[in-house]
């Protein structure tokens, strides 16, 4: 129960604070603090439609988060989500070239399935480059990331190029039956649903299964894992394929449902965005959720804070910087024993 | 959603109407009572969208120039969002600008904002117009409250083609370009011309750095280029800044693009080709406040005042202003075309017979996939 506590008071003070921090930074700049924290709740979180820009904007990001957090439960630090996710979209893409495809659920089920396979090898190669060839996973999955865009690019503007698309180089159109619809009632994709899916699902695995546990024994202490008999290089490999296959859903769901084939337009950054949602969510699986929806929201808040007081876009980076650092500055006030820290000033 | 599109449609209806009537009322009135300039003051929301920085000294600026003109037009309110990524995203900030600010006309300005972002968002907001910078925009295939506008720029690269066939002294001039698509390769192929109605053995060397904001390719293409031996360049980038003061440091010339680079390099800039969108705003803006159709398809040239030149730098000659100017004047009497066979591939092939000529509102020229003969690159 405290410890539930402290989980969610210390991030909720942090962003409390770091509005406060923004507030002054916008009173600096000559800005009315009230009207940009007003602004900022109506853009996120004020309405219907604000709420629906929030979760649409956080769909990929839970999922590309995956692509670090299981990773990071197996002791490893991946960043490279955003080359699997571009495959991934890719291979979601490219699945209709190959073979002949039910127009309906089954074929998107396949089409996205082949999204996870290809993201699922890539960061897995990375994962075996560390353990058979020392290679170190955080270097190499960046790198394979420019691999996989310069791989993308070269697929997208040749041998898939989809003739007609003079000015912007983009593979066939998928066929309207394989792609992914919104959900009833709202203007968000199911992209939104699988991504709470694979929260849920990854962090019962994790907390719940032998095999979750064993891939958090080799996060612990690899060497302890192999003294107990744990297959620790199996384990990391299959811990970083299941976080790859994440971000190439990612790929394969901003394909079906937004952008109807692959182009460049893909490569929006989602990957690398997963990564501070990641670190700031403690690499839990649940916790990316609510952090998913709190970045979000800085996206969705971001975008009516332009359109109202006309500043910069830079002006939300500020504010999502301010709040990634409280954040993990929080951290250190972890544990404190608050109740003798005061007591032994009282006196004084 | 469906509530919200129904109060949008009918709240729309109303208002295209009651423009309607008080245009209608003005011109029965001469010059329009007192009183119904009250009533016309509900401003018409103009929303502007921009896939990069509104100081990017580029494609973005040669936007947000126009936006900030327009917002001095009279009844104009102007939302602008910045750095609006080509997903959801711009779905969501189109969305936005109708459902939370109330526009009526929006200008998404990137190129991949077309398909299928704006399209899918057109379809749900059937009274709101989209105006689309740079997509094909085709009868019968894309809705009636849907358009796309374009420049032709190609004329403004010929011409600084033409100023840079002048000022070489190598005899060699640089192309720094993004990707090798139509619109891109018609700039190469026509500066490169401009340069050969000077000087028929200068040739051009072009480096596509695959994308369109790439600071430290640019760079690197400037520099090798500039090893090379080429000393004017031009570039076809979102932001021209790189290439720009990359090629000033070497002690190059530059010609412009987008936007007036000219205090970045006040010395190294010779011209530009800008772009001047303030014309289609005004042509599509004044269509939304008087209740016109909507201008689906309109592109135009330096004739029609879509782009324009920049200012020549102190170091131009008055041999290559005056070459430049002239043929500029012949480009805006309209007897002039640059696509005039008989033109080469720069691998042999004839692409343009001799005797043929395609003038520029021909639309083979949007499909265009070779660099002509004196361009040294591949696609």
């Amino acid at each position: 129960m405290r410890k539930l506590l402290s989980d969610l008071a210390l991030p909720a003070g942090a962003i409390f604070a770091s509005l406060l921090v923004f507030g002054v930074f916008e009173w600096l700049a000559g800005v009315n603090p009230i009207e940009v924290w007003l602004l900022l709740f109506k853009g996120a979180f004020g309405d219907w439609y604000s709420w629906q820009n929030t979760l649409q904007r956080a769909a990929p990001l839970m999922l590309t988060a995956l692509c670090v957090a299981v990773p990071a439960r197996a002791g490893l630090v991946i960043i490279g989500g955003e080359g699997a996710l571009v495959l991934g979209g890719l291979a979601c893409a490219a699945l209709p070239y190959a073979v002949p495809l039910p127009a309906n659920l089954a074929g998107t089920f396949l089409i996205c399935a082949a999204g996870a396979a290809v993201g699922a090898l890539w960061i897995a190669l990375a994962g075996w480059l560390r353990q058979y060839r020392g290679i170190n996973e955080t270097i190499s999955s960046l790198l394979l990331a420019y691999v996989a865009i310069g791989l993308f690019k070269h697929l997208v503007e040749g041998p898939l190029r989809d003739p007609a698309s003079l000015n912007k180089p983009s593979t066939n159109t998928l066929a309207e039956g394989l792609r992914i619809g919104g959900i009833a009632g709202s203007d968000v994709h199911w992209g939104l649903v699988l991504g709470v899916a694979a929260c849920v699902i990854l962090w019962l695995w994790l907390r719940w299964t032998p095999s979750g546990f064993a891939v958090r024994v080799v996060g612990g202490n690899p060497r302890t894992a192999q003294l107990v008999g744990l297959p620790a290089s199996q384990l990391i490999i299959s811990a970083c394929a299941v976080g790859g296959a994440c971000a190439g859903l990612a790929g394969a769901v901003e394909v079906a449902a937004v952008h109807t084939n692959a182009n460049a337009s893909l490569i929006a950054g989602y990957g690398y965005a997963g990564i501070l949602v990641s670190f700031m969510a403690r690499h839990s699986p649940l916790g990316i959720i609510p952090v998913a929806i709190l970045f979000g929201g800085f996206g969705a808040a971001g975008s009516l804070l332009q359109r109202r007081l006309g500043l910069p876009d830079a002006s939300v980076l500020v504010l999502q910087g301010i709040a990634f650092v409280l954040i993990l500055a929080s951290e250190a006030l972890r544990g404190l024993n608050w109740r003798a820290l005061l007591l032994r000033r009282a006196p004084a | 959603m469906t509530q919200q599109n129904t109060r949008q449609t009918a709240g729309g209806m109303n208002r295209r109407d009651s423009i309607k009537s008080l245009a209608a009322l003005g011109v029965a009135g001469g010059l329009g009572g007192i009183g119904l300039q009250a009533k016309a003051q509900t401003p018409l929301t103009v929303g502007v969208i921009y896939v990069g920085a509104r100081d990017d000294y580029g494609y973005n600026q040669a936007h947000a120039q126009a936006a900030a003109e327009a917002k001095k037009l009279p009844g104009i309110k102007v939302v602008e969002e910045e750095n609006v990524p080509e997903t959801a995203a711009v779905q969501k900030t189109m969305t936005g600008m109708i459902a939370q600010d109330g526009a009526k006309l929006l200008f998404p300005t990137s190129f991949g904002y077309f398909d299928p972002h704006m399209l899918a968002v057109a379809a749900k907001y059937p009274d709101v117009r989209f105006s689309h910078c740079g997509g094909m925009w085709t009868e019968g295939k894309h809705p009636k409250n849907t358009g796309s506008f374009f420049g032709y720029i190609d004329e403004c690269q010929y011409l600084n083609g033409v100023v840079a066939g002048h000022m070489t002294k190598s005899g060699k001039i640089g192309f720094v370009a993004a990707k090798p698509i139509p619109q891109v390769l018609r700039n190469i192929n026509s500066f490169l011309m401009g340069a050969r109605s000077v000087k028929p053995g200068i040739t051009c060397n072009v480096i596509f750095t695959g994308d369109w904001s790439m600071a430290v390719k640019e760079a690197e293409a400037t520099n090798s280029l500039a090893d090379l031996g080429v000393d004017v360049f031009t570039m076809h980038v979102d932001g021209p800044k790189v290439v720009v003061e990359t090629a000033a440091k070497r002690g190059k010339m530059v010609c412009g693009y987008h936007a007036s680079q000219a205090k970045l390099a006040p010395q190294a800039y010779l011209t530009g080709a800008e772009w001047n969108w303030l014309t289609a705003y005004k042509t599509i803006i004044d269509a939304a406040q008087t209740g016109k159709p909507h201008p689906n398809f309109i592109r135009g040239g330096l004739k029609e005042g879509y782009v324009k030149m920049s200012a020549y730098g102190p170091m131009v000659t008055d041999a290559a202003k005056k070459q430049a100017d002239d043929t500029k004047a012949k480009m805006v009497a309209g007897s002039f075309d640059i696509f005039k066979g008989p033109i080469k591939d720069n691998k042999g092939n004839t692409v343009v017979p001799a005797g043929k000529t395609l003038v520029q509102t021909d639309l083979t020229l949007e499909s265009m996939n070779y660099l002509v003969e004196g361009v040294i690159g591949s696609i």
